[in-house]
């Protein structure tokens, strides 16, 4: 199991440096006038410019400038400064990230819930009414944009309600949670309902097809045949292995919501690292960006990471190698 | 599970009746996308989307007929009663502007259908461009196998480490604005990893049987081998991905215009004109201004993710799943 974990942590490292790489070739290529002049922001003067070059040492070897860049994110954890706002881009980055990982993590939540639910509804009584409406929903919030499902959602339930009276959820804003964590869960209702909606889709057909696989299996019959309860077999005994493939899924996912993040933040006006980076390219304030970029891959890998480990964890099949 | 089985037989036993005929029993031989396509023509639904795409696509191509039916421009801004209220505001659908104006007077319903344009040419585009890359790669990859294919599969690693708007994001803050061109390039340089990626795991098994086998004692050559052997091997995953993957484009075609990155205006754009709607929306104004762009934009992916459902399913009719993002083996 070590052995394991360990493989995949370096294999992780690996993918990271090599996105490092591609991220520093991207934004640090080109002469290198060009690039001082693309990271010191748009209304940056000439001597700003001048000061980024130098800040950067921008006059020497790229392999060498990619070593100290590598070197400060490392030791330091730092991910250059922003010269629009004139702070370092991981103060920035410290204030966006609660809003986007409550916004993420609080989707997931919601959408595993839905999706496994629902899914698992679905197989239990296959071709029923609840069966047919579920994978039809599935299908329908699979093809609707985050941004169109958003507004839809500010139209029905902030101002429709609002308007007869019931201001139950507003439209964006972000209370934090430390302040209030009522107020921060009911600022949160309708972007976590737009994420997990659109998420929901595919477990529901996934976990509806992993579980009508498992209940077929003899070992069903077998718990059956031993007098358990339904719930028990259906809990303990099939949706254990129907699991599987759900969480391969949400590895996968997990890069998908931060895509869909970026638009529900914008969408809702909420102060994350997605509508930071939206506000970036207008400023034209590119480290940002490139910060916002490593950051997200970096979670992207880890959380891919932890699937794994979890996945070997929950399925003793799964060979360790 | 009985009333499956109901379903089927009778089916496939008229099938047979049909084929065999009275009398003379002549055999057809059909190939894979033969017998797909006839499967898919049974699916009531994949029929219905294909209607439906059929019909997104003549409004795109006879876009300027609904600029000559009404006599607006796609983006001529109007001043009249009709087209805007004394405040500056939109108007509702009224018999000069069947699908109501927007927030410079122009025409909703004009522009929606310019919009389609856009939404296929970039979904279309992006697809394509896409599954060729994706297509190449995945067959380098499993077929020479050693240093190529660590290569390409690290690169596979890496793109698919990065989520994709910000990528994306990323990419249009370093090049700025974008043409369409462009972004038909930037969706397809990220959605080619998971192409490859299930080419690769494809021709890699592939490549021990027999018939490359064959082909190779034949002398044939590695670029025969690779595109005349076992290319017709991985054109029905290629197929099914490609209708999952033009909903896909779509959608992020119009996300990255809705966060004002794609498209430019003037040019017409459902997911610009959502974005536009947004700040009327919030206040309960101007419903036509967001329905009328997010129900064809709703359409097209609707009808493009059945109608890939059923073509995955007429492919593999034992397949249930979902986009077939299954963890490459190792």
């Amino acid at each position: 199991m070590i052995r394991f974990v360990a493989r995949r942590l370096t294999h992780g490292v690996v993918v990271m440096f090599f996105v490092l790489f591609g991220v520093f070739m991207l934004f640090f290529g080109g002469s290198p006038e060009s690039v001082a002049r693309r990271l010191a922001g748009r209304q940056a003067t000439q001597d700003q410019v001048q000061r980024v070059f130098h800040d950067l040492g921008l006059d020497r070897p790229l392999l060498e400038q990619f070593s100290t860049f590598v070197k400060g994110i490392v030791t330091r954890g730092d991910l250059g400064t922003d010269y629009y706002h004139g702070v370092p881009v991981t103060t920035l980055l410290k204030q966006d990230a609660p809003v986007t990982i409550s916004l993420v993590v609080g989707g997931a939540v919601l959408w595993l819930v839905i999706g496994v639910a629902s899914g698992v509804l679905s197989a239990v009584r296959p071709r029923s009414i609840a069966d047919r409406t579920s994978t039809g929903l599935a299908l329908l919030f699979q093809s609707v944009p985050a941004f169109l499902l958003g507004l839809t959602l500010i139209n029905l339930l902030f101002y429709q309600l609002t308007v007869h009276g019931l201001a139950w959820f507003p439209a964006g804003g972000y209370v934090p949670i430390t302040q209030s964590p009522f107020e921060w869960a009911r600022h949160l209702i309708l972007p976590w309902l737009t994420i997990a909606l659109i998420s929901a889709a595919t477990y529901t057909r996934l976990s509806r097809t992993a579980m009508l696989e498992v209940l077929g299996e003899d070992y069903i019959r077998t718990a059956r045949a031993k007098g358990l309860r339904e719930w028990r077999v259906l809990t303990r005994h099939a949706l254990r292995s129907a699991l599987t493939p759900v969480l391969t899924q949400f590895g996968v996912d997990v890069a998908i919501a931060l895509g869909g993040a970026i638009l529900t933040e914008s969408v809702f006006g909420l102060p994350g690292l997605g509508r930071e980076s939206v506000q970036a390219i207008n400023n034209q304030d590119l480290p940002v960006i490139l910060g916002v970029v490593i950051v997200a891959s970096a979670a992207v890998v880890l959380a891919n990471i932890v699937v794994d480990v979890l996945y070997a964890l929950l399925d003793p099949r799964v060979k360790l190698h | 599970m009985t009333q499956s089985i109901e379903n089927v037989v009778p089916d496939a036993a008229t099938a047979l009746e049909q084929q065999a005929g009275p009398g003379t029993a002549r055999i057809e031989g059909r190939g894979p996308i033969k017998l797909a396509w006839t499967r898919l023509r049974r699916d009531r639904g994949s029929m219905i989307s294909l209607g439906v795409i059929g019909f997104v696509v003549l409004v795109a191509i006879f876009a300027p007929v609904f600029a000559w039916l009404t006599g607006h421009d796609p983006n001529a801004q109007y001043y009249g009663a009709d087209a805007r209220t004394p405040l500056g505001l939109p108007v509702g659908p009224n018999s000069h502007f069947w699908f109501g104006t927007d927030t410079a007077g122009r025409d909703v319903l004009v522009r929606v259908a310019y919009g389609a344009r856009v939404s296929l040419v970039v979904g279309i585009g992006a697809t394509v461009l896409t599954i060729v890359v994706g297509l190449v790669a995945g067959l380098a990859a499993g077929y020479f196998g050693g240093i190529v294919d660590t290569m390409i599969a690290r690169l596979i690693d890496v793109v698919l480490a990065v989520p994709f708007l910000l990528f994306a994001i990323a990419l249009v803050g370093v090049l700025g604005n974008i043409g369409l061109g462009m972004l038909i390039i930037v969706i397809a340089s990220f959605g080619w990893a998971s192409v490859a990626r299930i080419i690769r795991g494809q021709v890699i098994s592939l490549k021990e049987r027999e018939f490359v086998e064959a082909a190779r004692s034949l002398g044939a050559g590695q670029l025969r081998i690779m595109f005349v052997d076992l290319l017709p091997n991985v054109v029905a995953p290629a197929i099914v991905f490609s209708t999952l993957l033009i909903p896909v484009s779509v959608v992020t075609e119009a996300a990255l215009s809705f966060l004002g990155i794609g498209v430019q205006p003037p040019t017409s754009d459902w997911g610009e004109m959502i974005s536009d709607s947004a700040p009327l929306v919030a206040e309960g104004q101007a419903w036509w201004y967001l329905l009328f762009p997010g129900l064809a934009l709703l359409a097209t992916t609707l009808a493009f993710n059945i109608l890939g459902d059923g073509v995955r399913d007429a492919f593999d009719p034992r397949s249930d799943r979902l986009i077939p993002m299954r963890k490459k083996a190792k």
